[in-house]
């Protein structure tokens, strides 16, 4: 038997990374029709109205920063982009001030949500199975009894916030065991999503720094499960193959990557923005208590109107998109939530209609990307819910004008002070 | 009434084995797949409806018999 020494070497690259970068540009924006951005307050605070006058006017919105970038807002032309992979690349998928080089692709840093076709399909097989339906059905007992445990710890309190004491700790413990990572490193996972997400506009030392921070965590992961194996999916990519060969490295470290940062920050944000609803709008509660069986449909609409996730794609080659005059290596800014309130798709798109029964939202995307975490999100996500309005039957907002939103492409409450009971 | 999926089309969102799970059953990757001929038993005609109404990449082919 060989010894597999693919990880034992430095992974850091010698010198800045290939690719381009750009001047970095923050400060309110001007006009959102031609200078937008995603990580500025006023629309971490309520992306709606923006999305929905440029969908009136616009609808295309173009920026000059992140070295230029284009943001549809209506429902068919985030569809057309998302289903267009041969003039939109998935090499970067964080509309940020870098541009890694042309040769990422087909492969891309974290595949096979980086990676484009024909890659993609094969790097997206590996992990299909380990994300069915019913391969996270396994998981639900034990994300009941953590959720049930996180409000044992509320007990008592008369002011919770259901953002960092309940919502963030959920999918933090799910992604953990299913990677085989140790339970009690949750803390520093929160601090690797804040970093690779909302990070974007720091110094490119800082957030180099940032992401080494990140890969030198699973780097040690990696090897701990090559001496040890385990049943875990950082073994299964471990040994895992493709085209007869074991993975490269950089993919498994990428994978997990992936894994570590779309399992966490997006499904602590959909369970955060569904309770934050809920808070505000005492109707939808107390029927969702009342009539328990209504949540998997109340969720679908919930997820519709508080999409968390933003992609982002690269525009391929020079072209003329829609009267879009687009430049190879623009950014395209693909709001699936801009395009879950386009009244043009759904009836009283701007409102939550918590029995909407038809509803062919597109919070995990569309096409060949659809996040392969889906069943998993809406696993912990119904789990979530069910327990708290089992719970804690009665609550609203503490103060409206606390509650938080993260910045950039996913969106959901960082601060959420929730009064629990009817005081 | 007849359900087929379009598998040029189906990327395993798992609307239909979700809202219609006598009808469509998921395979070993996710994706959604209907067991034997697609015939729709009598009272499941909506649940179908349904499934083909919410599926996001509109694979869920309902073919209305006369």
């Amino acid at each position: 038997m060989t010894v597999d020494d693919r990880f034992t070497g430095g992974f850091r690259k010698q010198g800045p990374p290939a690719g381009t970068r750009n001047e970095i540009v923050t400060g309110p924006v001007s006009d959102w029709a031609t200078d937008f951005s995603h990580l500025e307050p006023e629309w971490a605070a309520d992306p709606y109205p923006i999305q929905d006058d440029l969908r009136a006017r616009c609808p295309i919105a173009h920026t000059g920063r992140f070295g230029g970038g284009w943001l549809p807002t209506r429902y068919e032309d985030v569809a057309a982009i998302a289903y267009d992979t041969e003039r939109f690349s998935s090499r970067s998928i964080i509309m940020s001030n870098y541009r890694p080089p042309a040769e990422t692709a087909p492969v891309g840093a974290t595949p096979p949500i980086s990676s484009d076709p024909p890659f993609h399909h094969d790097a997206r097989k590996l992990l299909l199975p380990a994300f069915t339906k019913k391969a996270v059905a396994r998981r639900e007992e034990a994300t009941r009894a953590f959720c049930h445990s996180l409000v044992d710890a509320l007990e008592g309190a008369d002011v919770v916030d259901a953002a960092r004491d309940y919502a963030q700790h959920i999918p933090i413990r799910v992604i953990a065991d299913m990677l085989g990572f140790p339970p009690e490193d949750g803390p520093r996972f929160s601090r690797f999503v804040e970093s690779a997400l909302e990070g974007v506009n720091l110094p490119p030392e800082e957030r180099m720094a940032r992401m080494d921070e990140l890969f030198d965590y699973l780097y040690d992961q990696i090897r701990d499960h090559v001496d040890n194996p385990r049943d875990d999916l950082t073994t299964y990519l471990v040994e895992a193959e493709l085209y007869g060969h074991k993975l490269q490295p950089n993919h498994v470290a990428g994978t997990i990557a992936l894994l570590l940062i779309a399992g966490i920050d997006t499904t602590w944000s959909a369970i955060g923005a569904s309770l934050w609803h809920l808070a505000k709008t005492p109707a939808d509660r107390e029927r969702l208590v009342a009539e328990p069986d209504l949540l998997p449909t109340a969720m679908e609409e919930l997820l519709r109107a508080y999409a968390p996730v933003t992609m982002a794609r690269l525009v391929k080659e020079d072209m003329s998109w829609r009267g879009a005059d687009m430049r190879a290596d623009d950014w395209v800014l693909l709001s699936f939530p801009a395009a879950n309130r386009d009244p043009e798709q759904f009836e009283r798109a701007g409102e939550v209609v918590i029995d909407r029964e038809v509803n062919r939202h597109v919070a995990f995307g569309l096409g060949i990307h659809r996040c392969v975490g889906s069943h998993l999100a809406r696993m912990e996500l119904r789990v979530a819910l069910e327990v708290w309005l089992e719970r804690i039957p009665v609550f609203g907002l503490a103060d409206p004008a606390a509650v938080t939103w993260a910045a950039g492409q996913v969106r959901g409450p960082r601060t959420l002070p929730l009064r629990l009971g009817g005081a | 009434m007849k359900v087929q999926i379009d598998p040029g089309r189906c990327q395993g969102h798992g609307r239909c084995y979700d809202l219609a799970p006598g009808l469509f059953e998921e395979d070993d990757e996710g994706y959604g797949r209907v067991p034997g001929d697609g015939a729709v038993p009598p009272g499941q005609e909506q649940a179908a409806r349904l499934a083909a109404a919410n599926c996001p990449e509109r694979a869920v082919v309902l073919t209305e018999e006369a």
